[in-house]
């Protein structure tokens, strides 16, 4: 690494990371990670644990009860084929109904290795394209499977009456997405999660009609509980009457998605959130990778402080569309104070920035790169709108290929923005600015997606395991569906093999009152603050801290600082909060207040987890490690690491283990976006 | 540009489905026309907290027009005044300074208000639960492509399989029937091969529980398939009366 840019950048963070993390206790044998990967061959290794895992036979599976949080691609798709297979499952979520899960909002596709465009796909190049993509920080294993049966999905799914797109012939149309040169992407219109998530929901409400499966809507777990070191249940609070409830089962699943929405705004919906892999992580769970979120590039532009979300829009519009900002300092400000337009520059004076930096992949390089560029742009002074917006011109497209072609191509999205922004992009540039979408970190598992603690599993985006430090378009979906249809329902098994013997628990252990317990005290001390702000108000603030000092560029002092700021704000939170109305009620505020204490932990750890990373790699970019030319440098040498982060104490240090990765079939390089 | 504008508020409170309701006026002011009308809600509940006053209790998760979540019978239409979208994709700049906003729950006698605007839908989950899918175990499945499918078929199926389940149209209906709803599904799977085992089965079961929920009867008004956010056609619910028909006949 010869050509470091910034030489005096690189201070070692390790003397600061001695207040966060006690590296040296994770040498103890209780600290060893074990992630169970299976002996042979890579290619034959799900094969070979499939074939020697231990099974539950079916008399027995009806014994046996299982707890799925979360009703989205994953908990779904789990929830239903345990009650398939007998098991007795209970499925929880937030919403009114299992459908609303956020996996209904993806929109371009699912990735799998069919091949059926005969350009050359393979398990093995879907799996080489994911590793890459990842930025060689993902288990080889687990990304192994993950192409393995990702063509299962497919064919489950077209099974159940997925209507995916198909060409005139009859058969199913694909499309090509970022980081592949394959078309392997399958969709349908726009809403492929959407019709993903129906499918799983049918074959769910199959099973609740059984009775094999029993739905609680509007139900927010609060914790997990532990009997004799196995997950065996969990505390929830009921959304609609403010009761707190008990649930029993011989296992724990959670699927309750990504924790994006520490940055406030984002393309997430607004109840998502990290609590269960903070209720996780209290318990004894690992979080792992927590640097890892991926920033998406094209999304519409915040338009002002009282804005609730962020939309994003197709990746695809970079196809055609051309990104600048104005050159001059003078025009970027007339066109904030709404003095010229931006039809009012002229070529001459627009500065093509990605084409500019990074002349091979022009305005079609990775996201990650794009994002950083836009906010290098904004805060140098040149955004438009807010100042914090970039252009995304169709003029050039439409010129070359007429207005029709650019209709037929985008017309629906060049809709969509319309609406939220009222202008016409037709006529005038789209603004578009980065905003928090998937993250890539979450709770650790080891291969048979079980966490560190017993009997608690963890599938889909609330677990780190497959996409490394950047997860490609068309993935989400895929591992989503993988984790549930085709691996937790066998490793499931492996697990409850032995447990055959235990009967059915009831809520009435003493665990369950302790854990119960715990929860009311923590509703009552935060009913009891009565301070002037509210969850919303302080969350915002959290936001700005994550969104300046954690977000797509960080350095060593940007990251102590926000250690500091996230302080400040757990101190205004836990002083200042005011949760109008009852506990044992419906109560909006009161939900809002609980995620918000939770955000503020996992703030906490991805600031830590960022700061440990002393390199950049994927959507983790500390500005001190990059090269000459601006790419990323990754250190290979000192970070091929999982970082698993264990719990200590409210107030302890959370203690680092790193689960080293080790590549057998596919060698280590540089990400290249150049040629 | 965006400017601010000022509005009054006329909204439905009802502690709980059993309590009698009433309007309440509330105003707000300096409503950026660029916020999203949810937003304008965000804004009227912080001014509330302000005063110590219990939010008004509102559905709402993606806040991009498909979870289904948000509802809100906005001036007299389900998801407001403008059409084919939902209530989280209204901007305010489709209001003017001054306007009074009457802002109501879905009103019908299956959905059951829980607070304020927010109303039970759980009678939109038994109705699939009664049919609303193909029987067929995870694993096992043939090969994707073994099963050709017309593109024109395909693509009506997905018109139909589109339907975010919000409620609209019972919302809408003068009868508060769920045909459009019920139809979308019946629809997706008539429409495809998958479907055609259970087709017959499927279209008795789902129409049967939804008589039995409370959903009124279909006259063929053509208000739900006016005012979805999605734009089902109103074609599914002929669709689906032929098959219940056809179900009948063959029983």
């Amino acid at each position: 690494m010869a050509d470091i840019k910034n030489l005096e950048g690189m201070i070692d963070s390790t003397p600061i990371m001695k207040d966060y993390a006690d590296i040296e206790s994770s040498a103890l044998p209780e600290y060893q990670i074990d992630s169970k990967i299976p002996e042979g061959p890579l290619a034959q290794k799900w094969t070979n644990y499939k074939a020697h895992q231990k099974l539950v036979n079916p008399a027995n599976k009806r014994n046996l009860d299982v707890i799925v949080v979360g009703t989205g691609l994953a908990g779904a798709s789990a929830a239903s084929t345990l009650g398939e297979l007998g098991f007795n499952v209970l499925n929880f979520c937030i919403q009114d109904s299992p459908r609303r899960a956020h996996s209904i909002a993806a929109q371009g596709g699912i990735n799998a290795a069919k091949d059926y465009q005969n350009d050359g796909d393979s398990i093995y190049r879907l799996f080489y394209d994911t590793i890459k993509g990842g930025d060689f920080r993902s288990r080889e294993a687990n990304v192994y499977r993950l192409a393995e049966v990702s063509n299962n999905i497919i064919d489950q799914c077209v099974a159940q009456g997925v209507p995916f797109a198909r060409e005139y012939g009859g058969l199913l149309a694909n499309r090509s997405f970022g980081g592949a040169q394959v078309s392997r992407t399958f969709y349908a219109k726009g809403q492929t999660g959407q019709q993903l998530l129906l499918g799983a929901y049918a074959s769910l409400n199959r099973q609740i009609k059984k009775g094999t499966v029993k739905s609680f809507n509007r139900r927010e777990m609060l914790d997990v509980v532990i009997i004799d070191g196995r997950a065996r249940g969990i505390i929830v609070r009921n959304l609609v009457t403010g009761e707190i409830e008990r649930y029993a089962a011989h296992a724990v699943v959670l699927a309750t998605g990504g924790y994006g929405r520490a940055f406030f705004l984002s393309t997430n919906a607004m109840g998502c959130n990290g609590s269960a892999a903070v209720q996780a992580f209290k318990k004894g769970a690992y979080l792992a990778n927590l640097a890892f979120t991926q920033i998406h590039p094209t999304c519409i532009p915040v338009h002002g402080e009282d804005q609730s979300k962020l939309t994003l829009m197709s990746e695809s519009l970079r196809n055609d569309g051309r990104i600048w900002v104005p050159k001059k300092k003078e025009d970027a400000e007339a066109i904030r104070a709404g003095k010229k337009k931006p039809t009012d520059i002229p070529d001459e004076d627009r500065d093509f920035y990605l084409e500019r930096r990074y002349p091979a992949f022009g305005n079609l390089c990775p996201r990650d790169i794009a994002s950083r560029a836009a906010k290098e742009r904004c805060d140098a002074g040149f955004g438009v709108g807010t100042g914090n917006a970039v252009y995304l011109d169709f003029k050039y497209a439409i010129n070359r290929l007429g207005e029709d072609v650019v209709r037929d191509r985008y017309g629906n999205l060049f809709d969509m923005y319309q609406m939220i922004s009222d202008d016409n992009p037709y006529e005038t540039p789209m603004m578009i600015f980065p905003a928090s979408h998937y993250t890539m970190g979450g709770i650790w598992v080891d291969y048979e997606l079980q966490t560190s603690v017993k009997g608690l599993f963890a599938i889909g985006e609330c677990n780190f395991s497959d996409h490394g430090a950047n997860r490609l378009g068309a993935s989400a979906l895929m591992q989503g569906l993988a984790d549930g249809y085709f691996v937790l329902p066998y490793t499931m098994q492996n697990y409850l093999s032995d447990q055959i013997k235990v009967p059915h628990f009831t809520t009435d252990a003493k665990e369950f009152d302790e854990a119960e317990k715990a929860v009311r005290a923590r509703i009552d001390k935060l009913m009891a603050i009565k301070g002037t702000k509210s969850p919303d108000q302080i969350h915002k603030r959290l936001g700005h801290v994550m969104w300046d000092l954690v977000g797509m560029g960080r350095t060593l002092q940007s990251l102590v600082k926000a250690l500091g700021e996230i302080e400040e704000v757990r101190k205004e939170f836990y002083s200042d909060l005011r949760i109008v109305g009852r506990a044992d009620d419906l109560n909006t505020e009161l939900e809002k207040a609980l995620r918000l204490e939770d955000f503020l932990v996992i703030a906490k750890m991805m600031a830590i987890d960022a700061l440990n990373r002393n390199e950049s790699c994927g959507a983790h970019f500390r500005e001190e490690y990059q090269l000459a030319d601006g790419e990323a440098a990754r250190n290979d040498k000192d970070y091929m690491y999982v970082s698993c982060w264990k719990y200590t104490g409210d107030n302890e240090k959370p203690v680092l283990l790193k689960e080293p990765l080790n590549y057998t079939e596919i060698k280590v390089q540089t990400r290249n976006y150049k040629s | 540009m965006e400017h601010t504008i000022n509005v009054n508020l006329k909204i439905w409170r009802q502690r709980g489905p059993k309590e009698p309701g009433s309007f309440q006026t509330y105003r707000v002011e300096n409503v950026s026309t660029g916020s999203s009308f949810l937003e304008m809600l965000d804004m009227l509940n912080q001014q509330l907290i302000d005063r110590n006053e219990e939010p008004v209790v509102f559905d709402s998760d993606c806040r991009e027009g498909i979870c289904g979540m948000c509802s809100l019978y906005i001036n007299g239409h389900p998801h407001g005044p403008v059409q084919g979208i939902t209530t989280c994709q209204l901007h305010m700049r489709k209001f003017n300074n001054e306007d009074t906003i009457t802002i109501e729950p879905w009103r019908s006698a299956a959905f059951p208000v829980v607070r304020d605007l927010m109303v039970n839908r759980n009678a939109f989950d038994q109705i699939q639960q009664a049919g609303g899918y193909v029987s067929f175990n995870c694993g096992g499945a043939p090969d994707a492509n073994s099963l050709p499918i017309s593109k024109e078929v395909a693509d009506i199926a997905m018109d139909s399989a589109t339907c975010i389940g919000c409620g609209a149209c019972v919302a809408a209906c003068k009868n508060g029937s769920a045909m459009l709803f019920v139809s979308a599904k019946v629809s997706q799977f008539a429409l495809l091969p998958q479907g055609q085992v259970e087709r017959a089965r499927r279209a008795r079961a789902m129409v049967s529980k939804m008589d039995e929920l409370g959903f009124g009867n279909c006259t063929n008004t053509g208000a739900c398939a006016a005012e979805c956010p999605k734009n089902v056609p109103l074609s599914n619910i002929a669709r689906l009366n032929r098959e219940f028909i056809k179900a009948k006949c063959a029983d």
